[in-house]
């Protein structure tokens, strides 16, 4: 029997339907479809798509599972690993992790497994999560500080080797960047909030409005509990620094994206919170955030919605599906372009943007070619809005209330690669520690610390 | 949720709820402020701290209402509740001994005044207030103010109490009188704007809180950045108290526009003004 050389399909609304509306755009396999996928694995005995994925799920063995017709032990098998499947099958970079390792490759198109991994995690919520096997308790207290990924990851793998663990997050809904940064066409907030439900149902306990080096100091939870780990991102927004950033029409990537996803400003004014999108709005950036604006302002009723950006496609960092999505609703891409001043009219409203045309000179120390300015190309946009997705670098909040902790050049805090800081009981995971990456990253990096954390426990007297 | 233990109406546009917040009063200090959510459908506003209480564990806020969210809050009476009130946030104010200080307070910029103005007493300055508004029935906290202060003015737009005229009118007789270390100005932009330039002219070190839009607070959305010395600061964690003489204070007024007509629209909507 010859194996099917490309993936099955994944239904999706249709670009001119879902521009219309917020509602997740792929709809997920079907059961059917799904055990037809599932049987082109070829369960090769060395694994090579488990050396790609951070957080070590048994690839094959859940896949094998769904060929056989039995989700439920897929989910099983998913869940001793993964705590927030919905997640991570809706917002990995698949075609550089698993994906990118099958053996299948060498014929045509992966096993896709983050689709599959996606159909399980769903027909599980649909058909009720099994309520976990509550460990017996060590009588040890952990504090996570922070519900995004890295957060949520480390404090479900704690719980369930039986330390009691208490979650602190600053704003008022939990998941971090899965609530404020991530749309809702992409990763819908139910399904957050049902992942989230998951993990307190293995006994972790969720304290909001807590802005932790504010609210309460890492000091004070370190007196209170056993260990604490700090999973706080990479919040604070990157800018252009070029004139005019601060005219009115210009947004972070982070404000507009939190208005509308956690805020919910796209139904306003059922929701109080508002946000203001013009007729032309252009996004700066090229990475996974970039799209996520670029499709949230022609929901948002953009007529235009452009990408500008300095390098070109093949440089692009966003996962191939964002960029494809986007191409596919009419994001207009401009490459090969590098803003230098906004322009505002008399009432300081953005009107325009300038920018120079580039070209790709030497490979830089990311080993991606260097985008050099054209001289005397100068060109300029009418607009209306502005969107900066140009990158994140880590909160500030705690850093600069702990003189004690190792912190790097970019604000970032120090660890080991299992999360342990230059303060002993003191563990850091995610974007705080390593800089934006992914969600995907981050979840690895909460795993990895649960480990360390519960080896540091069990070496504590 | 954060129960409303007290409220008080000081004026017709203006109230004051306490807050039962155990949490942000153990750390409040003055010059630091709050974000609030009303309800699940609430947008995030900041207030800045007008008086907190350790033993009783409350924090009290001191507001004008002006749009939607703060003319609802107005609505809530004793046994209602936040859904969200996080903080204390931003850095609290420099609290030592200048010499003598200047404590100017503007409308309900009076109200976050007051926590200073008793700091910099306590920390052993001879304390100059002035307080503004349009008319004396707009006056807030005066006798408390008044109680801290070595001398005590009032200025009001139409004259029915203590000089007609500017709070800026009076901080010019006051330094042509005495030798003044440092102002702290809370109020309108435009009228930390005036006392920004005034006392510039005498290099008086002036120190201004300023309330832009924010979202979350902490440092995420820099929706409330301000241009301050031609740098971009965030006034939910660089401040909210500035250099007055550094601050962009055009730009801060464009960027306190920006949701102007959603706000408008929005009070229509629950028949508010």
């Amino acid at each position: 029997m010859s194996v099917r050389k490309t993936k099955h399909e994944m239904p999706e609304q249709s670009p001119t339907e879902r521009t219309k509306n917020f509602k997740e755009v792929p709809y997920g396999y079907s059961k059917e479809i799904a055990i037809e996928e599932a049987k082109r694995c070829l369960q090769c005995k060395n694994k090579p798509c488990m050396k790609g994925c951070p957080v070590e799920i048994d690839i094959p063995g859940f896949i094998n599972c769904i060929a056989q017709g039995d989700f439920e032990k897929a989910a099983e098998v998913i869940k001793a690993k993964n705590n927030l499947p919905a997640i991570s099958g809706r917002v990995c970079p698949y075609e550089s992790q698993c994906e990118g390792e099958c053996t299948l490759k060498k014929i045509g198109e992966p096993v896709a497994i983050g689709r599959l991994e996606r159909f399980i995690a769903d027909y599980e919520r649909e058909h009720g999560k099994k309520p976990p096997k509550k460990p017996q308790s060590t009588g040890r207290n952990i504090a996570v500080v922070g519900s995004g990924p890295a957060g949520l990851t480390c404090a479900g793998d704690l719980a369930r080797m039986g330390h009691s663990v208490t979650i602190y997050e600053a704003l008022h809904d939990p998941g971090g960047v899965l609530m404020y940064g991530i749309p809702e066409f992409r990763l819908p907030k139910a399904i957050v909030k049902s992942e989230v439900e998951y993990v307190k149902s293995l006994g972790v306990e969720i304290n909001y409005d807590v802005v932790v080096g504010k609210t309460v100091t890492v000091h004070e939870l370190i007196e209170e509990y056993d260990a604490v780990f700090i999973g706080t991102g990479a919040g604070l927004p990157n800018w252009l620094n070029i004139p005019g950033e601060n005219l009115d029409g210009i947004y972070s990537a982070n404000e507009f994206l939190t208005r509308v996803n956690m805020m919910k400003a796209y139904r306003f004014p059922e929701y109080d919170t508002p946000v203001k999108i013009g007729k032309i709005v252009v996004t700066f950036g090229a990475g996974n955030v970039a799209m996520d604006c670029a499709r949230t302002a022609l929901r948002l009723g953009a007529e235009k919605s452009y990408i500008l950006y300095r390098r070109t496609e093949a440089e692009m960092p966003a996962r191939a599906e964002e960029i494809e999505h986007a191409k596919q609703e009419g994001v207009i891409f401009k490459l090969l372009t590098a803003p230098i001043r906004f322009i505002g009219d008399e009432k300081g409203i953005l009107n325009e943007v300038e920018y120079l045309k580039m070209q790709l000179g030497e490979p830089d120390e990311s080993g991606r070619r260097r985008p050099v300015p054209i001289p005397d190309s100068e060109e300029k946009l009418a607009i209306d809005t502005a969107l900066v997705a140009i990158g994140q670098s880590p909160n500030p909040l705690i850093p600069q209330t702990m003189k004690d902790l190792n912190i790097g050049k970019h604000g970032n805090i120090i660890t080991d690669d299992d999360g342990r800081t230059s303060v002993p009981g003191i563990f850091a995971g995610g974007d705080i520690a390593s800089g934006a990456a992914t969600v995907i990253l981050a979840m690895g990096a909460g795993k990895r610390a649960a480990r360390a954390i519960d080896a540091y426990l069990k070496n504590k007297t | 949720m954060y129960p409303v233990v007290e409220k008080k109406v000081l004026s017709e546009n203006v109230k004051l709820l306490k807050i039962k917040a155990p949490l942000v009063a153990k750390k409040a200090l003055p010059g630091q402020f709050i974000i609030l959510r009303i309800d699940e459908k609430g947008e995030r506003i900041p207030l800045t701290i007008a008086d907190s209480d350790r033993k009783e564990g409350t924090i009290t806020i001191i507001f004008l209402e002006v749009g939607k969210t703060t003319k609802q809050l107005g609505t809530l009476i004793v046994g209602d509740s936040l859904e969200n009130f996080a903080g204390p946030l931003g850095l609290p104010s420099e609290v030592k001994k200048y010499g003598t200080v200047v404590c100017i307070g503007g409308g309900v910029g009076i109200a976050p005044l007051y926590p200073i103005v008793k700091a910099l007493k306590e920390a052993g300055n001879r304390v100059i207030s002035i307080l503004g508004a349009k008319t004396a029935d707009l006056l807030l906290l005066e006798e408390e103010i008044h109680a801290f202060s070595d001398e005590f003015y009032i200025a009001t737009d139409d004259g029915s109490k203590g000089h007609k005229g500017f709070v800026s009118d009076v901080l010019q007789q006051v330094v042509n009188k005495h030798k003044i270390d440092m102002v702290m100005a809370i109020g309108p932009i435009i009228m930390m704007k005036v006392v920004s330039n005034l006392t510039k002219k005498y290099n008086i070190k002036t120190l201004v809180s300023l309330n832009p839009i924010m979202v979350d607070g902490t440092g995420m959305c820099g929706g409330c950045r301000v241009s301050v010395d031609g740098k971009t600061k965030f006034a939910c964690v660089d401040g909210p108290e500035f250099d007055g003489h550094k601050v962009d204070y055009d730009n801060l007024m464009l960027r306190n526009r920006r949701f102007v007509h959603a706000e408008g629209e929005a009070c229509k909507l629950v028949g508010a003004s």
